[in-house]
């Protein structure tokens, strides 16, 4: 197993079983924004496809299990595809 | 300390997005033909450890969460420029998949919680480590680079005219030298890690 095979299993585990165990609580911001009163500006310009790491409509633990193994595996091929486009196609070859 | 749509006035959330796209411009220019075979796969697991990270709120004080940024941590692996693509494309993959953080604030957001930590904190640490050990310089540079991120919040909410400067800085800033603990423990802690079992990957080229 490579180093970063083992790096990306770490990930998983964290976005898909420990992120269950996260706290509900506000968040810093969130916090303030509901402390002083302006929780409620909040808005979308856009409807997410996982909003709040969850799947939409699926009240289950599963829900935010599939959504952060999504979001891990995803954010790892954007960012290597992001790399390998950046390395160049001259260092490719060798 | 994503900052939703709604809190930001537009000349703020234009501005913020100018800054991010110049700074993220030049991290492209800086980057590209400069990786070599081993910044890809650590481009790739960094990507996904912050993402995996980000969503592990853990209570702080008075009924309040919060999670770590990782910038400081990728950019100490990475590089500022490299690093600074790797949490773009976090923010980016979040606001839209996952509407944490809003669109019109992304500039803002990848700017407060990335480039701070992967541009400013890269080069704190980097200072640090001449005087002390990487693994204490890049703990005390990934809580500044915490706190720095939320008194930048703080100046954005205040000029959008969404709450007062004064108390929006000292509220920001107060819980978030707690939850910049988080951010020195995680830091520390993986850096330890892997200068214990791979030190190898501590002396990749930074880029």
């Amino acid at each position: 197993m490579k180093w970063w095979h083992v790096g990306l299993l770490i990930s998983l585990f964290i976005g898909g079983f420990l992120s269950l165990f996260a706290s509900p609580l506000p968040d810093g911001l969130e916090r303030v924004a509901e402390d002083f009163g302006f929780i409620e500006l909040e808005q979308s310009v856009i409807t997410s496809p996982l909003p709040d790491y969850s799947l939409p409509g699926i009240d289950s633990p599963i829900s935010g299990s599939i959504a952060g193994i999504v979001g891990v595996l995803l954010m790892f091929g954007v960012a290597w595809g992001v790399a390998n486009i950046l390395k160049g196609r001259n260092e490719h070859r060798k | 300390m994503h900052i939703p749509d709604g809190f930001l006035s537009t000349p703020v959330w234009v501005g913020m997005w100018l800054i991010t796209l110049v700074i993220v411009g030049y991290a492209l220019r800086k980057t590209r033909g400069r990786l070599s075979e081993k910044h890809i796969p650590l481009m790739g697991v960094l990507a996904a450890f912050v993402f995996a990270a980000q969503m592990l709120n853990v209570p702080v004080a008075g009924g309040t969460s919060g999670h770590m940024l990782g910038g400081v941590l990728t950019a100490s692996l990475l590089g500022p420029w490299s690093a600074t693509i790797v949490m773009s494309s976090v923010f980016v993959v979040q606001a839209l998949l996952f509407q944490d953080g809003g669109i019109t604030a992304l500039g803002a957001n990848i700017f407060n919680m990335g480039l701070i930590g992967t541009v400013f904190g890269y080069y704190l640490y980097v200072s640090l480590s001449k005087f002390i050990p990487k693994i204490i310089s890049a703990g005390i540079a990934a809580w500044i680079a915490v706190v720095l991120a939320s008194a930048f919040c703080a100046l954005e909410l205040g000029l959008s005219g969404t709450v007062p400067l004064k108390t929006a800085m000292v509220a920001m800033v107060s819980i978030h030298t707690l939850i910049g603990l988080i951010e020195l423990g995680i830091t520390m802690g993986v850096l330890g890690v892997i200068m214990k079992r791979r030190p190898d990957l501590m002396e990749i080229e930074k880029v």
